[in-house]
């Protein structure tokens, strides 16, 4: 620790502190712009000068440590002032420079309203500039589908770049030229490939990188901002709605250190305009082989009587995007009818309902920082959850990380050791007979992480006890260092609290829907399936959903839900970590909340569910299941001393068909992605890339 | 200095040349396997001897040898003028118009050179010349000078250039150094100060006491 003084202010900062976070500690205000917390130190836009006592002119304070300040002559503390009339001038100074390139064109701007520029100019500028000279004007750039260019208003800070290669994992993004011809630019202006490619959107402290599909839509005053959490995949990352009226315009990343840090993925950012489309909006009834818009009344009552038959001829299904709310509604009202066959595993992953660690990211997303071995088991993280994919990254940057993969070789955007693609290489880890083997076991935080590939397959119970075999053989569960390094990793942001309620009782859902084609079943309850092959025609299929995806157009009966902007929903993400998000908008047309829909349909069927409200459900569902009442809480290593990985799955024989990521396309995973024109738009970008890659490899 | 691209006509592809490709692999040897984008400035140079002007391709193709990404040398390509990044003809012209130069003469080299080749970095038409003005040569002494193929053109008049760029298009190879026979950057006509011989002969010598000295023999 090191003793400084701000202004005065004596604060005692750890040595390796810069002067900017010396100053933050002590509480007075730095302007920057291409200072950025989670970057490396650019220190080139020079806005955050400050004078030092002893320093013969202004130093940058976010490129000076305070372990280099020297200490007066009697050693007095180093002292630093931000208010001086020195430091003021050189700010005016500064700002006038930055000024003198930039355009004047603040009211056709999108950045207008949330700019770090204007706000700045205006607290720490002067009145006017001095500059009578022509200003630079520079070309646009074409960055992609999602993020659009006006690069005559970039200010050099570099964030942008340094996103793109250090979170990103992607260096695409550059410098070119020098001086005052210095342009950002991808190389040839092809679109960044990475999946978290628009936060540089938000890293822009200018108007230069600005969201394409959001452009002249809105100024941020005229939005209703809602805190939430996205659910295109399951790691919950926390979002920012912001509508107006009924229409959700953008999503922004919310901080949370312990998810999503201040990223989101691409999906998350740009596939809310799927929500105006395909939207279904008034319930439907297929007579005669044709879907018929109709009356809730109708609706209601054709779903009561098909679910009013033989309950051992029914069966139910949760989807991907379903909420933890819906799915208790329906788990309800199926115990109330004896219907005894349900699933929330429509992908076909052979996971057990219990014990919670079994299915849990169990080292939390924040854990990974920590582990200094990975094995990752027929999972691609890279699309499956980027921003896990990043904080292995970051781990990797930090310091020696040794990762394995086991599966479909890919870029993941760190180096690693492919270990092998069939499970064949994991039996062969679990016997001990790798090199890596010795370093899982000898890691002090080593970690497995078990994609939804590598479980739902034939053969996945069998995969699932090879490796937790090699969890228990490895020693990566060490209940009393706390950590618990066998992760699960999912896909779908309604699985965790699907298992997590025990929606998986009976058939599963591929058993479900070979019943129902062989005409042991009768009805089939879809909460949100779009995901897999559904019945032919014969038993009769109720869908509760948002979007006209293949669940709809097989639907017998469709009773309209709210997407997850539109409904004060629980989600769970892959950590076992209970959220709530919260409705930005209302649902389109006559569609209602899905719980809502299950207690109407349960008092046509005169079973009432015991509940009212979402407060009574949510009161029911946490004395039910006590894990949903630990708000925020991610378990990580807890009731690990009772967590044997040995035991999971099966014995049996496993086939040599490779491992591999359940998703073959990122943009495309959910009713509301596919919906989308920008994800559309992505998906098209992607593919043109990875024919590009595959001829210049030929 | 103006914004620098990319040319619009690219080759279709580069390869450095087998004896290109030992000096590369020479210079990637001086790097640790981690480190060999240290590299790339060599490298880009080498391929602009081969080629004349460095090309996408040829950014490409070197980056991937040394393992970065390619849009980190294409910043180093665009950030340094010395490396062309247009076609350029068999025999480059880089007239110095920087103020000694400018004063001593390089206006009227320039006006030759529009006037013969074309506005800078235009190839002729049979692809033997182009020209460009570059900053500061350092050789001010012998101001205007014009730099063909690395060698020093010095002491030019129009009438210099315009017999130098003669016997190059008629494939003969010129003679660097002074257009004026001045040796080195020695001063013109003969040597014009310091000439007293009894400087250099001893003879201008006075004793001096040297008041710290110590008495001799002490």
């Amino acid at each position: 620790m090191a003793k400084i003084l701000v202004d005065g202010v004596e604060v005692d900062v750890p040595a390796e502190y810069t002067l900017l976070q010396a100053c933050e500690a002590a509480g007075a205000e730095i302007p920057r712009f291409c200072y950025h917390e989670r970057l490396s130190i650019a220190g080139n836009c020079r806005m955050c000068l400050v004078e030092l006592k002893g320093a013969p002119k202004p130093v940058a304070s976010c490129a000076w440590g305070v372990r280099d300040c020297r200490s007066g002559p009697n050693g007095e503390p180093p002292e630093v002032f931000t208010k001086t009339p020195l430091v003021k001038k050189a700010r005016e100074g500064v700002m006038e420079f930055l000024l003198i390139n930039h355009p004047l064109d603040c009211p056709i701007c999108d950045q207008g309203g949330e700019c770090d520029l204007q706000d700045q100019s205006m607290a720490y500028g002067r009145s006017g500039a001095r500059f009578e000279e022509n200003k630079r004007a520079v070309e646009e750039k074409d960055m992609g589908p999602l993020v659009k260019t006006v690069m005559t208003r970039c200010i050099q800070c570099t964030r942008c770049v340094r996103f793109a290669a250090e979170v990103a994992g992607a260096p695409e993004i550059g410098a070119t030229g020098r001086g005052e011809d210095m342009e950002i630019t991808t190389y040839l202006e092809q679109a960044l490939s990475s999946e978290l490619s628009a936060n540089v959107i938000d890293l822009c402290p200018v108007g230069a990188l600005t969201s394409k599909p959001y452009a002249f839509n809105a100024r941020p005053w005229e939005l209703k901002k809602t805190e939430s959490v996205d659910v295109m995949d399951a790691v919950g990352a926390n979002i920012r709605i912001d509508a107006r009226g009924s229409e959700v315009l953008r999503v922004l990343p919310r901080l949370n250190e312990e998810i999503n840090e201040e990223w989101i993925s691409d999906k998350t950012r740009f596939a809310e305009d799927g929500l105006k489309r395909q939207r279904l909006d008034r319930p439907f009834v297929r007579r005669a082989g044709k879907l018929t818009a109709t009356t809730w009344d109708e609706a209601l009552t054709a779903a009561a009587k098909a679910l009013s038959g033989d309950p051992a001829r029914i069966g139910a299904l949760a989807g991907d995007l379903a909420c933890a709310e819906s799915m208790k509604a329906a788990l309800d009202l199926m115990a109330a009818l004896g219907v005894a066959n349900l699933d929330c595993r429509v992908d076909g992953a052979k996971l057990p309902p219990g014990p919670r660690p079994a299915y849990l990211f169990n080292t939390t997303i924040m854990g990974v920082e920590d582990a200094d071995a990975v094995l990752l088991v027929g999972t691609n993280p890279r699309i499956e959850a980027p921003l896990i994919n990043a904080r292995i990254r970051k781990a990797w940057l930090r310091k020696p990380l040794a990762v394995g993969v086991i599966g479909e070789p890919a870029d993941l955007t760190y180096r690693y050791e492919h270990l092998g693609a069939s499970p064949a290489a994991l039996a062969d880890l679990a016997a001990g007979r790798s090199a890596f083997f010795d370093i899982l076991k000898n890691a002090r935080r080593p970690m497995i992480v078990l994609g939804q590939g590598a479980l739902a397959r034939d053969d996945g119970a069998q995969v699932l006890r090879l490796a937790g075999r090699l969890a228990a053989a490895a020693g990566v569960v060490k209940p009393d260092e706390g950590w618990n390094g066998f992760n699960v990793l999912h896909t779908a942001a309604a699985r965790v609290a699907g298992l997590d309620l025990g929606f998986a009782v009976g058939l599963t859902a591929a058993q479900q829907i070979m019943a129902a084609n062989t005409g042991h079943l009768d009805t089939l309850l879809l909460l949100g399936v779009d995901e897999m092959e559904l019945p032919r025609a014969g038993a009769t299929v109720i869908y509760i959903g948002s979007h006209g995806d293949r669940g709809a157009h097989r639907a017998d009966i469709i009773l309209p839900g709210a997407a997850y902007t539109e409904k004060h929903a629980t989600w769970v993400n892959t950590e076992g970590r209970v959220q709530y998000g919260r409705r930005a908008a209302f649902p389109k047309g006559e569609a209602r909340d899905d719980w809502a829909i299950l207690r109407a349909l349960s008092d046509r069927l005169g079973k009432t569910l015991p509940y009212n409200d979402l407060q009574s459900l949510r009161a029911k569902m946490m004395a039910d299941h006590p894990s949903f009442a630990g708000i925020d809480y991610a378990p990580g290593a807890q009731g690990s001393e009772r967590f044997d990985p040995a035991s999971l799955g099966e014995d049996g024989p496993v086939t040599a068909a490779p491992l591999r990521s359940p998703i073959e396309d990122f943009y495309l995973t959910n009713p509301i992605a596919r919906a989308s024109a920008t994800m559309a738009a992505c998906s098209e970008a992607a593919s043109a890339r990875r024919a590009v890659h595959r001829v210049a490899a030929e | 200095m103006s914004v620098r691209r990319l040319a619009s006509n690219q080759p279709s592809s580069f390869a450095f040349s087998a004896d290109m490709l030992e000096k590369a692999r020479w210079w990637m040897a001086k790097y640790p396997e981690t480190r060999l984008q240290s590299a790339v400035i060599p490298l880009l140079w080498l391929a602009q001897e081969q080629e004349g002007w460095v090309s996408e391709p040829a950014i490409r193709a070197i980056a991937e040898m040394l393992g970065m990404p390619v849009i980190r040398a294409l910043e180093v390509a665009t950030f340094y003028t010395m490396f062309r990044l247009h076609p350029v003809g068999k025999h480059h012209l880089q007239i110095c118009g920087t103020t000694p130069c400018m004063l001593r003469g390089a206006e009227e080299l320039k006006a030759l050179c529009k006037g013969r080749i074309g506005p800078a970095f235009q190839v002729t038409q049979d692809g033997l010349f182009s020209w460009e003005e570059v900053e500061c040569l350092g050789a001010c002494v012998n101001a205007p000078v014009a730099a063909i193929h690395d060698y020093y053109h010095e002491d030019l008049t129009a009438q210099d250039l315009e017999g130098l760029m003669d016997r190059l298009a008629a494939g003969e190879t010129v003679q660097p150094g002074s257009a004026r026979g001045r040796q080195r950057s020695a001063p013109e006509g003969g040597t014009a100060v310091l000439t007293d011989k009894s400087l250099y002969d001893g003879s201008l010598a006075v004793p001096v006491a040297l008041p710290n000295r110590p008495a001799s023999g002490s």
